[in-house]
């Protein structure tokens, strides 16, 4: 049924795949939306976290199917299960909204994210940035006598990591994408 | 055959094919080539308002006494604006609603133009779904689909912006069935092993109990079929929320009255005791639950709901159903009775002497006056002079006189009550009953009031007699706020801050300036003929009760408390609301 053959979720039948009792602990999920890319769709989804009051960690979104004119969105949040549960009921309540995944729960997923940092720097610092940029297998995209620009691609506690190092090397800026997360192994056709 | 035609003339075509037959609305700049092919064809009959809230408020009447979906147009800008609050009071209730606004013409959206408002930006949060129609050959295939989703699944308001070019340019007109209603297909069958599971506990329970709500309503008249065979066969005690009053009648046997903050002593304990609970339609709302953590403590729970966000949300029950109401119970009653027809029969005749006794409580008695008019007691009038009339619809304004309508009137059928419920919009009850009266021209409409209420959107005096519409305001008058000033007797030492007003009009003066009828009535004794009088007018009526200025609206579960803990009247009322209890509203 999917354009995009995700593996069928919870989503439509979220209060049948309640877990036995609610816990008073947050947990954070990644979530794959698919929506209509359409005028507005992102203020609803984003509408619905700030008007409910849920949290946004990281929001990722662009058109996948250009044909069909479909978005995935991808959603980090954190809440406890029963807040979690909601969101996802909520979101599947979003006319334009086709799917709603929970990456976290539906099997173990890859999660990446993509960041661009700028590092100011001379001398010792500047060979201590590359030598950390290697181990970290960081590209370098750009760069003067006084400052690289380092790419680097992984799980949001990578990049973090990263960015810590490089701070006392002279970083000055950074751009993170947020996450991009699919599931692991192959897609299950279900119809 | 490909019809031609101009966005202006294909609203009132899609509209014509939806079965439309009553827009409520009010003409502007924007809409102006709406308005024009208005004019020009009698199939569609449009009523015009004095005030857009009017419009979307008489469109929800329509839509609740009818189960029909509700149509309002009104202009850009303000008008759309103005009808915020109607759209709000519907997404609350679930209450299907088409608003057409008009729009600034494309080329201008963005620059600050006379009357723009970005209307699909403010009432995303408002509605179910809305639509800015930026292409004439979208336009009749998005209307088509808003109808589809106002109705389909748990139903709700949308609201279609058309930029004043679209109208003007022509495009090819898409017939109904020609239009995909997309991917939007709520389930309507429950789950089997859920229903199962639920006939189960049926079978076994011992003190059971139906709490229903508006979803059964919604879900048509066969849903409150079901629900009325449901209870004989069981013979469990049912109770209902505010929005539900009627799927059930109240004159049938099992009835306990409503439950709530201002629900009734027995249909409160029941719900706190029992060990089934039972909800069809409803949605756990805080008026109903009180303190979360002391809700119906040691019973199993089963939440039957078309809307899967509405499982729990507020409450974590054991068997959901996500389902269309009616779907589920016609399941529900085969597997039943192919099951045999069980239920514990001994244990639930001692739950129902237990229920006897909350009875004998007798939790609507109020002290009688001979020189003022109770409240209660007007209402109690009403009800003895009008319930044989099968043809009555009650509509409400929202505070003391809303639930005190709730608590004395007998609703015996769906879809003859109309109140705001969700959203408690004060200003409701006027045009929703003008709504109403223009679904059913013969039918006795009553709106049920309070002065303060009433004057929100008393401008639609001017609707009713123009369009000759005899609804009847029913007018308690207090001269009070009354909910707020019981509220600030609770709650804030007695000060009452703002809850009174002291320059009333004259209501039979203000009904004759309206070219309509005035009925003043203060003792008592003239409260049977003044009512009959009311009722033999063949007109819109003002009736201007003036009540008990201080009467309080008993049983209540104040805030903060559990079913458990009611008040019953005012001996009981010191101190009552706690720190914690206080926060809430």
């Amino acid at each position: 049924m999917s354009a995009l053959k995700i593996k069928k979720g919870s989503s439509k039948h979220s209060a049948y795949n309640l877990r036995s009792n609610f816990g008073e602990e947050n947990e954070t999920h990644t979530l794959a939306v698919l929506v209509d890319n359409e005028a507005g769709v992102l203020a609803r989804v984003i509408g619905l976290f700030s008007g409910r009051g849920y949290n946004i960690d990281s929001l990722t979104v662009a058109e996948v199917d250009h044909h069909g004119h479909l978005s995935r969105i991808t959603i980090v949040t954190t809440g406890t299960p029963q807040v979690i549960e909601q969101i996802k009921a909520q979101l599947g309540r979003i006319v334009p909204v086709h799917e709603v995944h929970d990456l976290t729960v539906e099997g173990s997923s890859v999660e990446r994210e993509l960041a661009l940092l700028k590092v100011d720097g001379k001398g010792e610092k500047r060979v201590e940035a590359l030598r950390l940029a290697d181990i970290f297998r960081a590209h370098v995209v750009d760069s003067t006598l006084k400052s690289f620009v380092f790419q680097i691609t992984g799980t949001p506690d990578k990049v973090d990591a990263f960015a810590d190092l490089m701070r006392p090397l002279g970083l000055s800026e950074i751009a993170r994408t947020g996450v991009a997360a699919l599931s692991r192994g192959g897609t299950e056709q279900t119809d | 055959m490909t019809r031609l035609m101009s966005g202006a003339k294909m609203v009132v075509q899609a509209l014509k094919d939806q079965g439309v037959d009553t827009v409520f609305g009010y003409p502007g700049g924007a809409v102006l080539p709406i308005y024009d092919e208005v004019f020009q064809q009698n199939d569609i009959r449009h009523i015009l308002v004095r005030h857009e809230q009017g419009a979307v408020h008489a469109a929800e009447g329509y839509a609740r006494s009818t189960g029909k979906p509700g149509v309002a147009l009104v202009t850009s800008g303000p008008g759309a604006t103005n009808a915020v609050t109607g759209l709000t009071d519907a997404l609350m209730d679930s209450i299907p609603i088409i608003v057409l606004t008009g729009q600034v013409p494309t080329f201008m959206i963005g620059s600050d133009a006379f009357q723009e408002a970005d209307t699909v930006g403010i009432t995303r949060p408002c509605t179910k779904h809305n639509w800015l129609v930026k292409d004439t050959a979208e336009l009749s295939g998005i209307i088509h689909q808003a109808f589809h989703v106002a109705t389909a699944g748990r139903p709700g308001p949308v609201l279609v912006d058309i930029p004043k070019d679209v109208q003007f340019a022509s495009a090819e007109y898409m017939t109904k069935n020609k239009v995909k209603t997309n991917h939007y297909q709520p389930r309507t069958k429950g789950d089997l092993d859920q229903i199962t599971a639920l006939v189960e506990a049926l079978e076994t329970a011992e003190r059971p109990v139906f709490y229903t709500g508006g979803g059964v309503i919604n879900s048509g008249t066969s849903a409150s079929q079901l629900l009325r065979e449901l209870v004989e066969a069981t013979q469990f005690p049912i109770t209902s929320t505010l929005m539900g009053l009627g799927a059930y009648p109240a004159s049938g046997k099992n009835w306990l009255g409503m439950l709530g903050m201002h629900g009734l002593y027995e249909a409160n304990l029941v719900m706190h005791d029992c060990d089934l609970m039972i909800n069809i339609g409803a949605r756990f709302d805080d008026r109903i639950t009180g303190r979360l953590d002391a809700f119906s403590p040691n019973s199993r729970k089963a939440h039957i709901d078309i809307d899967p966000s509405s499982i729990n949300k507020v409450i974590r029950v054991d068997i959901p159903i996500i389902g269309d109401i009616a779907h589920v119970l016609e399941d529900l009653l085969n597997i039943w009775k192919a099951r045999g027809r069980k239920t514990n029969s001994a244990a639930l005749k001692s739950w129902w002497s237990e229920i006897e006794e909350w009875k004998k409580v007798r939790c609507l008695d109020f002290k009688p006056s001979a020189k003022t008019i109770k409240p209660q007691h007007a209402l109690m009038r009403l009800e003895e002079l009008t319930k044989n009339r099968k043809d009555r619809f009650i509509c409400t304004e929202v505070g003391q006189h809303q639930m005190w309508a709730a608590q004395y009137l007998g609703f015996e059928d769906p879809n003859h009550w109309m109140t705001s419920g969700g959203l408690g919009t004060m200003g409701y009850g006027f045009p929703a009953s003008i709504g109403v009266q223009m679904a059913h021209p013969e039918a006795l409409v009553i709106n049920v009031a309070g002065e303060a209420s009433w004057l929100m959107n008393m401008q639609e005096m001017g609707t009713a007699v123009q369009y000759r519409l005899p609804v009847k305001q029913f007018i308690l008058n207090n001269e009070r706020l009354g909910m707020v000033r019981q509220w600030q007797e609770l709650l804030h030492g007695e000060r009452y801050s703002h809850s009174w007003s002291e320059a009333l009009p004259d209501f039979v003066k203000l009904a004759e300036a309206f070219g309509a009828k005035g009925i003043l009535c203060k003792d008592p004794d003239d409260l049977d003929d003044a009512i009959m009088e009311m009722l033999a007018y063949d007109g819109p009526v003002i009736f201007d009760c003036l009540v008990e200025k201080h009467e309080n609206c008993f049983p209540m579960i104040p805030s903060g408390e559990p079913h458990n803990k009611m008040l019953l009247g005012e001996a009981t009322t010191k101190d009552a609301i706690g720190s914690s209890g206080a926060v809430m509203v």
